[in-house]
């Protein structure tokens, strides 16, 4: 404790600030460089599609039932084996996320039975008018990668009977 | 009277009006871009290169902004009081020597590098700088709302008091120089600035105009979180655009005073080293008297980089604080130093000696240590009688 003190006090406040000067700036300069999101970053959704190119999704509205804005709209309609979507009785033939309702919490993800809505990388949702802020079915699907993996396709029948597949090694640890 | 004399003096009034115009818009640029490197960001940088184009993108929005008027407002007043601010910080300009004077090329014509000289330039600068207190005051008081009320007085309240500080700071200056013209007191310093000679002078004249263009740690008048935004809370486009450039504006002549005062003002950076190096001769004002207005430029951003840097390192104070730094603190060190000046100066003639001189730093220093010591025990004392 001596008189100059305070003097010293006031001087290193200006000393951090000055040599704060020097350091390497936080700034990511956005639209040129990006950031790289985190590994449980939840952007927008995708609902994904079976190796197989058939969709994920049986059209069930458990994301819908789960949804706590009230933002997704599902409507279910039947799978033959001569138009397949999706394995199974049934799949969504409407699936609208309307992102101007969604809060981004993830329960559509939990509530999927067969995780075929899940929430991807991508965050640039901007939109000019409230129709497109409507997400539809095919915004949200993936491209297939081969032509033979389009829906609705033909398939054998007696194959695709299970809407949700079956679990390997289900137990809990 | 001779024509050429008038022109003279438009062609010189304008180039400093023209400076003070852009410069208050980079100026602008250059605190933003300060202070964000100071908190590691980057700063405006996407208009132009460097971001050197902000400044006319951010007057292009304020010009086309709509303006408001408040239907219970003063409303000649209310227009008048953005302009009663903003004159007076670009005439304040008028008096500050730039340089000491050059011949025109192919004339005989003698160019002076100064808007005016007058003999009581000192006395000019208080006077005009303390008119800028009635657009502020007018300003909250024409807009008809609590919060720009109380920002128009805090403001007078605080000007007012840390004018005194800053009237008997100048005095400092002038007793060293024996002159109250601008251009003696920067020739008195062609071998030791007063900033050295009066450290702790410089230091309560850069606190007291800090506390005058309402700069942080003093911007009381526009505190956002306690009065929205001050006196020009109902203020918009390019009325506002006026505030803000009346405050830049004397952000930089209050620079060039403090430069002109205490700084050398156009004189070469470091006296008496170049007088030494035969061949950087040309660097000195003498022979080279174009070379003063860069001078004078780069005292400026460097005492404006001061400002900046203290905005980003000093939260604001109270405002009962800011009253009794000005008053018990800030007038008593004054007219201390004042004291201490004068009787350097007496010593200094009675035994020709100029080494006499040596005795004001001293002193002064000694007399901002006890009053570094009586604020911090005072502070002290405070804090114990809250336990």
């Amino acid at each position: 404790m001596s008189v100059v003190d305070p003097v010293i006090e006031l001087a290193r406040g200006l000393w951090r600030t000055l040599s704060s000067m020097f350091e390497r700036p936080v700034t990511y300069q956005y639209p040129e460089q990006k950031r790289p999101v985190r590994p449980r970053f939840r952007g927008r959704h995708e609902l994904l599609r079976y190796e197989n190119g058939l969709e994920k999704c049986i059209g069930c509205s458990l994301c819908a039932a789960a949804c706590p804005a009230d933002a997704i709209f599902v409507e279910a309609a039947e799978n033959t084996d001569e138009a397949r979507f999706s394995p199974g009785e049934r799949y969504a033939s409407t699936y609208e996320i309307n992102m101007l309702r969604c809060i981004f919490c993830g329960f559509c993800e939990d509530a999927c039975p067969t995780e075929a809505i899940v929430l991807g990388d991508q965050y640039e949702l901007s939109f000019s008018n409230r129709r497109e802020a409507i997400y539809t079915k095919e915004m949200l699907l993936p491209p297939v990668r081969t032509q033979a993996q389009t829906t609705p396709r033909q398939t054998p029948p007696g194959i695709f009977t299970r809407s949700v597949p079956e679990m390997k090694d289900a137990h809990d640890d | 009277m001779d024509p050429w004399l008038w022109l003279e003096w438009f062609i010189k009034a304008f180039i400093m009006l023209m400076f003070l115009l852009t410069g208050f818009a980079y100026l602008t640029w250059y605190e933003r871009r300060a202070l964000a490197r100071i908190q590691t960001r980057v700063g405006p940088n996407r208009a132009g290169p460097f971001g050197l184009l902000q400044p006319i993108a951010d007057a292009v929005k304020l010009m086309f902004k709509e303006e408001l008027t408040p239907s219970a407002a003063d409303k000649i007043l209310f227009v008048a009081a953005p302009i009663m601010t903003v004159v007076p910080a670009m005439i304040l300009a008028a008096v500050i020597p730039l340089g000491t004077q050059f011949t025109l090329p192919f004339t005989q014509r003698v160019i002076t590098l100064h808007v005016a000289n007058i003999n009581v330039g000192v006395l000019y600068l208080a006077a005009i700088a303390s008119i800028s207190v009635y657009g502020i005051v007018l300003a909250g008081w024409a807009s008809n709302n609590k919060y720009a009320m109380l920002g128009g007085m805090r403001s007078t309240a605080q000007m007012i008091s840390y004018e005194l500080a800053l009237g008997v700071c100048f005095v400092v200056a002038i007793l060293l120089a024996d002159s109250m013209r601008l251009i003696d007191i920067v020739n008195a310093q062609r071998t030791v600035w007063f900033a050295v000679l009066q450290p702790v002078g410089a230091l309560v004249f850069m606190v007291t105009t800090l506390a005058e263009v309402n700069r942080a740690p003093f911007d009381m008048p526009e505190a956002e979180q306690e009065l929205t935004a001050g006196y020009h809370a109902e203020y918009s486009g390019m009325k506002f655009a006026l505030f803000f450039m009346a405050e830049y504006q004397k952000m930089i002549v209050i620079c060039a005073i403090m430069a002109t005062v205490f700084f050398g003002g156009y004189l070469e950076p470091i006296p008496g080293f170049l007088t030494n190096i035969s061949w950087l001769s040309w660097l000195k004002v003498e022979n080279s008297p174009l070379l003063g207005p860069v001078y004078m430029f780069i005292k400026i951003v460097v005492l404006l980089f001061v400002l900046i840097w203290v905005r980003a390192t000093w939260p604001r104070i109270r405002y009962d604080r800011l009253m009794a730094f000005g008053w018990k603190v800030m007038v008593p060190l004054a007219l201390a130093l004042v004291f201490i000046t004068a009787v350097g100066i007496l010593l200094a003639e009675q035994f020709a000696n100029r080494l006499y001189l040596a005795f004001i730093p001293t002193l002064s220093v000694l007399a901002g240590l006890v009053a570094v010591i009586m604020v911090d025990r005072a502070i002290r004392r405070k804090a114990y009688e809250r336990r």
